[in-house]
């Protein structure tokens, strides 16, 4: 039972950051309102979510001007998908 | 403990799916689809096949009117099918607190017109030389070909239509002379049929 939870990543404990993860391992990437409509969350829950996430180094973000709006594009890196793709085969194990 | 991970995994897979794909296409615009298509081709049939010899079923002759007729119930006909489609899929993400205009109906409209717009300005092209006879069947055919294309972003059953209107539309080249007939299965009874199968396996 130890080994199997030591799988299991803390950053991924929390519901908005595992369907943020979720969300980000299936597209290539999400602007922040993306994520805000998906999650329905406010501005500053999300930001906070992703800056943590952000400094597990699981996503980045790209900073891009559209009709001189700025839009930023986040991405899972491979870091996070591997992380990720670990912690959902430790609950499946875990559920065997 | 174990029912927080089994949540979490439910969690996961919701969120994978509705970040990536149009989950809200509602099986009731699919059967509106349907019905706009038989009423389209029934009124086709009525103006274009009256006057005509019945001896020789499967050839006719059209005349530069005629054409003008078709191309109007045409039209109607897309706009009643494509009205009724956004009427009933609106709902349907209202029902599921999602928004219409999202990243994922951009990524399915965008996909769903490339092979579409292609395919329709081949059949215009077509039309207007001549070879009206093959217009019926390449709708067919470039329709199928869209909605294999968009299924990627959508509900997967949506390939299997695809696949079955590409067929349709194959056979109907071969038998070019029904193609109103081969039009009205893939359009109107495929539609219905997928419509009542969607309906039922997607009930919110």
């Amino acid at each position: 039972m130890k080994e199997l939870l030591k799988d299991l990543d803390k950053a991924f404990e929390n519901k908005i950051r595992l369907g943020i993860m979720s969300a980000l391992v299936v597209n290539e990437y999400l602007d922040f309102n993306n994520l805000k409509n998906l999650l329905d969350l406010t501005d500053g829950n999300l930001a906070s979510h992703l800056k943590s996430l952000e400094k597990k180094k699981y996503i980045m973000f790209k900073k891009e001007f559209l009709n001189r709006k700025p839009k930023t594009k986040y991405y899972a890196t491979d870091d996070g998908r591997k992380a990720f793709r670990k912690h959902i085969n430790a609950i499946e194990k875990l559920l065997k | 403990m174990k029912e927080k991970y089994i949540e979490d995994l439910k969690e996961i897979k919701d969120m994978m799916n509705r970040s990536s794909r149009f989950i809200s296409l509602s099986g009731l615009s699919g059967i509106s689809a349907g019905i706009s298509a038989l009423i389209g081709a029934y009124v086709a049939y009525q103006t274009v096949y009256t006057n005509q010899d019945y001896q020789d079923y499967g050839r006719l002759f059209l005349t530069d009117e005629n054409i003008t007729q078709l191309l109007l119930i045409a039209l109607g006909t897309l706009f009643l099918a494509i009205g009724t489609g956004i009427y009933f899929t609106t709902r349907e993400t209202k029902k599921r607190n999602l928004r219409i205009w999202d990243i994922q109906t951009k990524r399915l409209l965008i996909n769903l017109a490339i092979p579409l717009l292609a395919g329709g300005i081949l059949c215009l092209m077509f039309l207007f030389k001549g070879y009206i006879g093959l217009v019926a069947p390449l709708t067919l055919i470039f329709y199928g070909l869209a909605l294999v294309n968009a299924s990627k972003y959508t509900l997967h059953e949506i390939r299997s239509l695809g696949l079955i209107e590409i067929a349709l539309g194959l056979i109907a080249t071969y038998f070019i002379g029904y193609g109103l007939l081969f039009w009205s299965i893939g359009f109107g009874v495929l539609h219905i049929i997928y419509g009542f199968i969607m309906q039922r396996r997607y009930k919110p």
